[in-house]
Formats: structure tokens, sequence, C-alpha cells
């Protein structure tokens, strides 16, 4: 599903993706269905794109949603080992053609196998594009229903610009409609930071250039190093500017590394190779989902750590159709990079900040009905674990997320003020409205004149000002 | 003796009647500033002079305490304040009412009628201050509006009053207080009635029932040529308003007689200075009574049984020593004294010497004592 709407986003495609989830008649098997109107695979990398792990390695860096290149085809690969049936791929690019296969992977050498006959070319009258698969594996689905549809749903309001559609075994349809066409601008493709670039990744780089110099070799590969700050770096180094990089040592290699990391003139990485979804997007998806009284979202400017560039954005919603948490609970909606993320929010660095930050001061309780959204994309994000499942606590985005919630709560807090205001008004107007007249009468009794004043006239301006 | 400089019963009424103009042209103009605020299109507001305790000040030219300078400004247009505004202007309104239609009222009716007009009151403590509000701004006790507090006492003695009650059952009827022998209620009607005779030369004003009723018994109204006055306990304004009238009209000299406690005690003080709940209004006080006992030293000197003091009775006789009313040497002594001997007495404790000790010997001392 990740890599479907990955398909369209890159591509500017607004997503439809449909998913269906049956049960195979024997106990715990059930066959999945995806389907997007994405770009589609070329025939000549389907069976390397479902049928083998890491396949397409990057030298170029963008944020996509899965970062290793794995997600898909691990699915794949367990549908694979707990049923021992093949993946049905169905795909076409838009042109005249689409393309069917099934294949296996083999697992002892990483390498795809087509089944009956390979690749069958179909006519594709439609020019349809996009991918299907379908693929069956053992599962739990009773057990795992509310955490599949949590999924979907936020992954509902991190999209507002998606159709998303998902038929459980139970026929049951969830439908996620798109309130909006607008999209982020896809992401572009950047070169690799220094100050994020590990052993392999540079050897990769050098076995691939066709640089004959060590500066030029730096130049032409990193984010935002010319030929003036190669040279600079390179005198940091103790690196002899015109070597041959393809004949560097291991051990210079190495030095080359760490030298990258502690060289401090690199300019930060840009942040071109993101697509945040924006405030406007952000709230829209909330409001579409969740239906709060109010509801805020900011983007912070683009930050860096460890040379990777990342992205915070944040939004608190508030009232309404948020509930209370219980007592000693948060409701924090985490996603990277567009992805939610369902597990161990406690051990979160989103968590964390939110613990840290005095409420009080903008007049919130963590009792209220509050929901917060936190939003990181990086062209790495730095998960704690390998199951991608919470955030590390980096300083730098630390920072960042104490600052676009505080943001968030500054706006809350002038939405709660102005709302409390407007109350004591409402409030004022109803006093004055039980007091007035009979103050009015009687006094005009009092004086013993034949008709009371017209006491309205008196709040009449603040009711506009309401 | 005959109270000539009052003329005659038509000159009294209408006296009496002038007085009432007065009030009610009181009222219909404080309703007419309301009514004018509003109708400029301005939320009415009222200066009252405030009777926090920090504006209460011993005035010892008066003899009394008075309100300061110190102002307090009720707006329709703070949300905190229209509400008691509100009433303020319904209590006026049902002063009014019942002036016109000479229907005397209570306290706790007011309270009770207030409900059909729409005016709510938390408790009858709330609307007794709205009371005191319009008597501040008035200037006059709530009897001149014919508000009048529950508790009642009474008089006994050889004055003719003549009512001057417009009810025409009453009206110009005269009437010896002590022609009942329980002695005649100090009410409303009583209140604003005229002193047409007056045989006593003297006022005992007693602070128990049982030893209202002996003198009466014991004719002390007629061997000591007093009027009797029952203030059941702390006296009662209307009470205190009588007793000054019967000083200051009738030149009678005022003898207060109490338990010897520091409650008595303030008794006698509150009817001759005032209390500081009514420093917002004068003629309530008669200055010139005098608290003929029983006195602190008294226990003493005629050896009379004793109770202990109590925690409480100590605490309010240190608060009272520190009170500018309780300056003066006399009241400073019997002070000192009860808290040197620690000790209090009733005026029931003359018994050990016989029922008509108190009058045959207590009496006379102390009159004497007091006169020289």
């Amino acid at each position: 599903m990740e890599n479907a709407l990955d398909a369209c986003e890159t591509h500017g495609i607004l997503p439809d993706v449909h998913v269906r989830l049956q049960s195979e008649g024997r106990s715990n098997v059930y066959r999945i269905r995806v389907e997007d109107n994405g770009c589609g695979v070329p025939k000549e990398y389907i069976a390397s794109a479902f049928g083998r792990v890491l396949f397409g390695s990057k030298y170029i860096l963008r944020q996509t949603r899965g970062t290793f290149g794995l997600g898909g085809k691990m699915a794949i690969l367990y549908g694979q080992i707990t049923t021992h049936s093949p993946v049905k791929i169905l795909t076409s690019t838009g042109g005249p053609t689409k393309y069917f296969c099934e294949l296996m992977i083999d697992i002892q050498h990483n390498k795809p196998i087509l089944r009956r006959g390979g690749i069958k070319v179909l006519p594709n009258p439609t020019y349809w594009h996009g991918t299907v698969i379908e693929f069956t594996f053992e599962g739990d689905y009773s057990r795992a229903k509310p955490r599949i549809l949590e999924y979907f749903r936020q992954t509902a309001i991190i999209l507002p610009y998606a159709n998303i559609s998902f038929i459980d075994p139970d026929g049951v349809l969830y439908k996620f409609e798109r309130v909006t066409t607008e999209m982020p601008k896809p992401p572009q493709e950047v070169r690799p930071h220094p100050h994020g670039v590990d052993v392999e990744l540079l050897k990769r780089l050098i076995r691939r250039t066709r640089a004959k110099t060590l500066v030029e070799f730096i130049s032409n590969n990193f984010h935002r190093v010319g030929r003036r700050t190669a040279l600079k770096f390179l005198r940091f180094a103790r690196m002899d500017p015109y070597k041959d990089p393809r004949s560097l040592k291991p051990d210079e290699i190495v030095r080359i590394v760490s030298a990258m990391r502690k060289f401090n003139d690199f300019l930060p990485p840009d942040a071109s190779c993101l697509s945040p979804i924006g405030p406007k997007l952000l709230e829209k998806g909330i409001m579409k989902e969740l239906q709060p009284e109010f509801v805020v979202a900011v983007q912070r400017k683009p930050s860096a750590y460890a040379g990777h560039p990342f992205i915070v954005e944040a939004a608190i919603a508030y009232g309404s159709n948020i509930s209370s948490p219980k007592s000693g609970e948060i409701n924090l909606y985490r996603y990277a990079n567009k992805i939610p993320l369902l597990y161990d929010a406690h051990s979160d660095v989103a968590m964390k900040v939110i613990k840290s930050i005095k409420w009080s001061r903008y007049k919130i309780d963590l009792s209220m009905p509050i929901a917060f959204f936190v939003h990181i994309v990086s062209t790495k994000v730095p998960y704690k674990t390998v199951g991608k499942e919470f955030i590390a606590d980096r300083p730098e985005i630390a920072y960042e997320i104490e600052w676009a919630l505080k943001t968030c709560a500054r706006k809350l807090r002038t939405y709660l003020t102005k709302k409390e205001r407007k109350a004591a008004i409402r409030r004022k107007i109803n006093i004055l409205e039980r007091y007035l007249p009979k103050l009015a009468e009687f006094a005009t009794e009092l004086a013993g004149k034949p008709q009371p004043p017209d006491v309205s006239r008196l709040f009449r301006g603040w009711r506009r000002s309401e | 003796m005959f109270l000539d400089y009052l003329g005659g019963g038509v000159e009294v009424s209408s006296r009496a009647r002038e007085h009432k103009e007065h009030i009610l042209a009181r009222l219909r103009e404080f309703g007419l500033t309301i009514y004018e605020q509003l109708d400029r299109g301005e939320f009415p507001r009222v200066r009252i002079r405030s009777r926090t305790t920090s504006n209460i000040i011993y005035d010892p030219r008066l003899r009394q305490f008075v309100l300061g300078d110190q102002t307090i400004t009720r707006s329709a247009a703070n949300v905190r304040q229209v509400r008691s505004l509100t009433q303020l202007v319904w209590v006026a309104f049902f002063a009014y009412k019942s002036m016109l239609a000479n229907q005397p009222t209570t306290l706790r009716d007011l309270y009770y009628n207030s409900e059909a007009f729409g005016i709510k009151f938390k408790s009858q403590q709330e609307s007794n201050e709205i009371v005191a509000d319009l008597e501040t701004i008035l200037g006059v006790p709530r009897e001149d509006f014919m508000i009048f507090p529950e508790e009642r006492s009474a008089v006994f003695g050889d004055l003719t009053i003549e009512y001057t009650t417009p009810d025409p059952d009453y009206y110009g009827k005269r009437v010896n207080l002590a022609s009942h022998p329980d002695g005649m209620m100090i009410g409303p009607s009583l209140l604003s009635a005229e002193f047409v005779e007056c045989n006593a030369d003297k006022v005992i004003a007693i602070e128990t029932g049982g030893l209202f009723t002996r003198f009466i018994a014991e004719k002390v109204h007629k061997t000591f040529n007093a009027i009797l006055v029952h203030t059941a306990g702390q006296a009662p304004r209307a009470t205190r308003r009588f007793l000054r009238r019967l000083n200051v009209e009738l030149g009678l000299p005022v003898y207060i007689l109490t338990d010897a406690d520091v409650w008595g005690m303030h008794i006698a003080m509150v009817i001759i200075s005032g209390s500081a709940n009514a420093a917002h209004l004068t003629e309530l006080t008669t200055p010139d009574a005098k608290w003929l006992g029983v006195w602190a030293t008294d226990i003493t000197k005629y050896k009379l049984p004793t109770e202990p003091m109590t925690s409480e009775d100590l605490n309010r006789l240190m608060l009272l020593q520190r009170d500018p009313r309780y300056q003066d040497p006399f009241w400073a002594r019997e002070i000192n004294e009860f808290l040197k001997i620690k000790k209090k007495a009733e005026q029931q404790s003359f018994s050990r010497y016989g029922l008509s000790y108190i009058v045959k010997r207590y009496l006379p001392d102390k009159l004497r004592e007091l006169s020289t």
C-alpha cells in the first residue's frame, strides 16, 4: 500500500488505492489485493521490483515511504513463506499494453522466479496505468482489525487528496474519500549530503563514478558541495585532491568518511528532496477524519541532523469529535514520511516532547479533548528500532517538534481565549437580559413614568461583536 | 406633664405625614435617576456610601459610629453588580408600594415577597443587606419606609400616646402605656405615635423578660416613677429609636439594667453609642443613657453568686477593650474588672438576698450613685 502511494505521488498522480482482504476458506489464510493508479512498472523491471529484495539501491536520495526498498517485498515474502503460493501482478505504465505475471522469490539466491511462461502482454485499450498485486498469507484478521482500520484512518488523515477504500473479510467497505485535489509538490532527487555518508555508500559511489580526481569526485557526487568546498575539505582531510578516487585504500575511505562528519564548512542540506504535506492539507485531513472544533497545523523550516534534511509538521486539534484522553494518556498521532506509526507511542520522541512542555502557559491541560499530530519527513527517518515504529530522540528533531507544537499551542490559546471572551459576552448579555428589563420596570414605576425605556439598545453593539 | 409644645392632634399627624411624604419623594427621586440614565441609553449606576469596616469611624462628637467618605458604585454595566442593583431598585419599589398602601412589612416579608417579582435573593441575609443599602441612600432607618424587624420588645409605664397610623380604627386614638399589665409591644404603630402626656421622670431599660415582668408586678414604675422598657436581649432598632425619642422628646434620663457580663454590658453600649452595623444611620442612639448595672464592680461589691467566664466571654472582652466606644475611664475600669475576676453574674443573682432585694436596695443605691 505504501509502495502504491509512492508510485502515485512521485509522479503527481492523485492516488486512488483500493485494498481488498478476503478469507480463503482455510483458517487464517487471507488473500490481499492492492490496486493503485500509480505510474506502473515498466516490463523490464517487473520481475526485480517484486521479486528481489533490496532492488534498486539508491545513489540519489529523496523522501519515500519505505527507505530500504524492502517493505513490500517482505510482505510478498511473508505470504510465500506462510502459504507457499505466488504473487500475481498486473501493471501498466499507461501505454497500449499491460503486463501480467505470477512470480515467487528464490530466497537462497534472492532471485525472482517467473511462473507459467513469464510475463504476459495484454492489450490496454483504456490506457490504464497503475499496479494490482494479489497474494495470500496467513494472519488473524479479527485480532488485527482495530489496528488495520486505525492504519487506514490515520493514512486518510495525512492524505486528504487520496481516495482509499478497504473491503475487509466480512465484506464491509471502508471508504476514505479525498476532500481536495491539491497535492504536495513531489520530492526532488538529490545527491547525498557528506555529513550523512557511510563507508558503504562512499564505496558504491566510487565504484560508479567517472571522475578522474578526488576533487572532481567530491564536487560531483554530494549535495551542495562545489569545487571550492571540495578543495577545502580535502585539505582538511589531508588528502591529495588529484588522486584517482578508484585508487583509494580502505583506510583512506574510512578517513574520508570520518573527516566528512567532522568538517563544518559544508552547506546544510536543503529540503528540496522532501515533500511535507503542508499545514493546509494537514488541517484538511484532520478536519475530514476527526471533525474537531478547531485545528491548527504548522510546518517548521527544514533542518538537518547528521546530514539528513528533515522537516517537522505538527498540528493540534481540539474539541467537538475529539474526545478527552483517558487519564494519563495522550492522543498522539505520529507520522513519518506520511506513514502512520501505530506502535510504541510511549517511547517516541514526540511523546517525550509533549510531556516536557508546560501546557498551562497555553491554557492547555492534557486532560482536555485534544489530539496532537507530529509528522516528520526526512530522507532518513531516525527510527530507533528495526520495526520502524518509533522515532529516536535526536535533539535536532526534538527541538523542531517542540517549537512546532508550541506554535500550534499558541494559536490554540488564541482561539480558546477568543472563545472564552465570546462566552463571557454571551453570559453577560444573558445576565443583563434577565435583570435590566426588571430594573427598568421598577425604576419606571417609582419615577411614575408611563413607559419603561428600551434597555436592549444598551448591549446591541455587543451582540455584533459576538 | 402635658406636652403642649407639640400642639394638638392635627399638627401631630401632619408632621408625620410630612416625613412620610418626604421619604416617598426621595424614593421617587431615586427611581427617576435610574430611569433617566436608562432613558439616555446609559447603564444606570448608583453611588452608595460604603459600609465596610474600614469606612466605619467612631465620631466622638456624635458619640456613635458614622460612615466615612468612601463610596461604592453599583453599576448595571457590571455583571456582578447588575443583580444587586436590580434588587435595590426593587426594594425601593417595594417600600414605596408598602408606604402608599400603609402596609408595614418585615424583613422576612420582603424576602418572601421578592420571588413573586422575579427577584431572587440567595438568603434573607442578602435581602437584609439590600435594605441596608436603601437605608444608606435615603439616610433613614428602614422603619421609616415601613420595614420592621421580626423581634419585638415591650414598654410599660405612665405615658399616653396618640396613634398617627392612617388606619381609621386607630388614627387619633389615645392610649396609656400602662393600660396593659404585660406591657405594650414596640411596633410600627407605637413608633410612629406621638407622645401626648407623660408622668414618668425616667426610663429603665431591662435586658431580661423575667425582670421586666417582676418590675411591673413590684410596681417599680410607680415607686421609681419610671417607664419600663424590655429590650429582649440586644435592643432592636425600633426599641433603640423609641428610647431615643423618650430621651430627646420627653427629656427623660434612660438607665439600662443588664446581666453582669460582657454581652449585657454591650447591650447598654449599643443603646448609648449604636452599633457598627447601623453606622449609616443616625437618630438610633441615646448618648446620654447610662448603664445602671449590673457592673463588674457590683459583683464584688454585692457579693453576687457568679459563674466562671467562658473563653468566648474573655475573647469578646479583649476585643471590646480595643473598641473606641470603650475608651472612656468608666468603661475601661469595668472591662478591667471583668478581666480580673473572670466571673459573670445574672440580673437574677440578686435573688439570693430575697426577691425584692433588687428593687428595694440595689435599684435605689444605683440610681443615687448615678445621679450624683
